[in-house]
């Protein structure tokens, strides 16, 4: 196989050994990307040069003997994180000048141990969509089927990782920014617990939901990645403080001792009859592997949407107060007065979506309506905590599909905004609650557009996660296979 | 209606965004779907539930108060869309 199609697991063998080197690898992506790249739209910015030396400076460390856990490897980034002297974009018009003068923490901890950065990935507009079509700089593709989306709001990250365009890849996800889009290009993705990683750096979209996670080929990849960014950050005050374990530890062949729950609504009218038997299949599996299995409840999914299409649009129409043409950014200069050019760098800087987030926000704060909105959608939050407390007071896990349905095509949905939302519904109650989630790859559909499972545990539970998942994917058929890019 | 173009063009004004008379209209029609929809959330009785705001039980985080090193002026104002090396240049005020 080519070096730009195998896992960091495997090259980080072939690089320990010497058989490769890191400027080897990195050219062989960066031809991959040459290759590919025309069709999917995967990238922002692609740093060729910064990653060339980036990956000499690899194989010198590496010479010397010192180099981390990533020393050598390409990764993509979602351009919502800041990369110091690489231009971070959120892919909004608005950013399409600034070139950050720091680097995430993240980022700084995949720098620390030797991570070469490709560039920026392609991603909804300041997080904001489920299918990647909201972005300034165009429609990423789903590398399974061009004419699909590749999901959103970490589509280019999925994508650029489904087709070989990187090793692995850093995303976002606030209502299921990670999980879906993994789902939808038929890789792994874990939206870590709320606090687990830091979000220093990573341009806000709802605070209180936003969690940064890894994107990768397979489960083991997963837990390499997540060792790397996890850990207490003092520059982000609602990180936690506690000690981070090594994921790559439960990575064992089987799930005996683990309850894994199933929530009778997460399979309710509207999922489709194909992932429902892929998401079936793959509990079968982990009974196998020596799961047992226990129906459960969570009697208010069914109200997360609508409290999070208050609670996220809210706390961004705060945090995106700040792109208002003064610090950094576009900016209207045929304005001269003040308010005038803060209104029209606004409004031409952002697209539909955001402005339309914005104002469902500002409306929901605003005087008279904000205990009808805000504080209603905050304590429907509540009573979404506590189906889950009750659920995981009988399980260890809970294991449902990702996504109602595979990719849908480019466009389909494009002028109906609450058709989108409502398909965040499998993943969103898990951001609200603040737990880890992950999606794993279980099946392809008849169309060839690859199935995802979720697995959710509670707060910090993300080794039982990777146990499950890891046990599931050494049991699943589904090794090698992978895209075939038309023409590539 | 939930929500009626004027009540658009106001919050949009708090917003500190300019919509077009196009915009305005299919802003409308598209939060007055959403926020019909969000409508949904009345069907609970929530009368004696605390609202959640964050997700884990974290207190306030302090540290002692100490200069550090930060952004050098040339940085912060690095990309400032119109800036003359001292401050940001802002239309006048008064």
């Amino acid at each position: 196989m080519e070096l730009h199609a195998l896992t960091i697991h495997a090259l980080q063998d072939l690089l320990a050994k010497g058989e490769i080197s890191s400027l080897a690898l990195t050219r062989s992506v960066l031809d991959r990307i040459d290759g590919v790249e025309p069709k999917v739209n995967a990238y922002i910015t692609l740093d060729r040069n910064g990653a060339l030396a980036q990956a000499e400076a690899a194989d010198e460390q590496r010479k010397r003997g010192e180099g981390g856990s990533l020393c050598g490897i390409p990764l993509s980034i979602k351009d919502v994180l800041c990369t110091k002297g690489l231009r971070t974009t959120a892919g909004s018009k608005i950013l399409e000048p600034f070139i950050p003068p720091y680097d995430a923490t993240v980022v700084e901890k995949l720098r620390a141990e030797g991570a070469v950065i490709l560039g920026k990935v392609s991603m909804d507009e300041f997080a904001m969509g489920s299918a990647n079509e909201n972005c300034a700089y165009g429609v990423p593709k789903n590398p399974w089927n061009l004419a699909h989306v590749c999901g959103g709001s970490s589509g280019g990250s999925a994508a650029s990782v489904a087709a070989d365009e990187c090793i692995a890849s850093l995303g976002s996800d606030t209502g299921g920014s990670i999980r879906q889009p993994a789902s939808h290009c038929g890789i792994v993705g874990i939206k870590p617990t709320y606090g687990r990683v830091s979000r220093f750096g990573l341009l806000a979209y709802a605070s209180s939901l936003d969690q940064v996670g890894p994107l990768t080929k397979d489960v083991h990849d997963a837990a390499i990645m997540l060792n790397a960014i996890s850990g207490y950050d003092p520059r982000d005050s609602t990180s936690v403080n506690q000690e981070v374990p090594d994921y790559t530890a439960a990575l064992t062949p089987d799930c005996k001792g683990l309850t894994v729950g199933i929530p009778k609504e997460y399979f309710g009218a509207g999922l489709d009859p194909e992932v429902e038997q892929a998401v079936r299949k793959g509990i079968t599996l982990l009974q196998e592997a020596g799961a047992k299995t226990v129906e459960i409840s969570l009697p208010h999914t069914e109200y997360g949407v609508a409290a999070y299409y208050i609670i996220a649009p809210a706390e961004a129409s705060s945090n995106l107060a700040r792109y208002d043409g003064v610090k950094y950014g576009f900016r209207d200069h045929d304005q001269h007065e003040l308010l005038e050019m803060y209104r029209h760098s606004r409004s031409k800087g952002f697209g539909e979506e955001v402005k339309r987030r914005i104002i469902i926000g500002t409306y929901a704060l605003s005087s008279g309506y904000y205990d009808a909105y805000y504080k209603k959608a905050s304590q429907v939050r509540t009573l979404i905590v506590g189906d889950y407390a009750k659920a995981f007071a009988q399980c260890d896990l809970l294991v449902s599909p990702v996504t109602p349905a595979p990719a849908w095509k480019i466009g389909a949905k494009i002028d109906d905004p609450l058709s989108v939302y409502l398909s965040d519904i499998l993943t969103i109650c898990t951001n609200l609650a603040g737990l880890p989630g992950m999606s794993v790859p279980c099946g392809i559909s008849s169309s060839g557009l690859p199935i995802g499972l979720q697995i959710q545990a509670t707060h910090f539970g993300e080794e039982k996660i990777f146990r499950a998942a890891y046990a599931l994917e050494q049991r699943l058929d589904l090794a090698g296979k992978k895209p075939m890019i038309a023409g590539s | 209606m939930k929500i009626t173009p004027e009540e658009v063009r106001y919050v949009a004004k708090l917003a500190r965004l300019s919509l077009s008379e196009a915009e305005v209209e299919k802003t409308t029609l598209q939060l007055d779907g959403i926020l019909s929809y969000v409508e949904k959330l009345g069907e609970l009785d929530t009368t004696s539930i605390q609202p959640t705001t964050h997700a884990l039980d974290v207190r306030n985080a302090f540290r002692e108060d100490e200069t550090r090193k930060s952004l050098s002026q040339q940085e912060a104002l690095a990309n400032g869309p119109l800036q003359n090396g001292e401050a940001f240049v802002v239309p006048r005020v008064i």
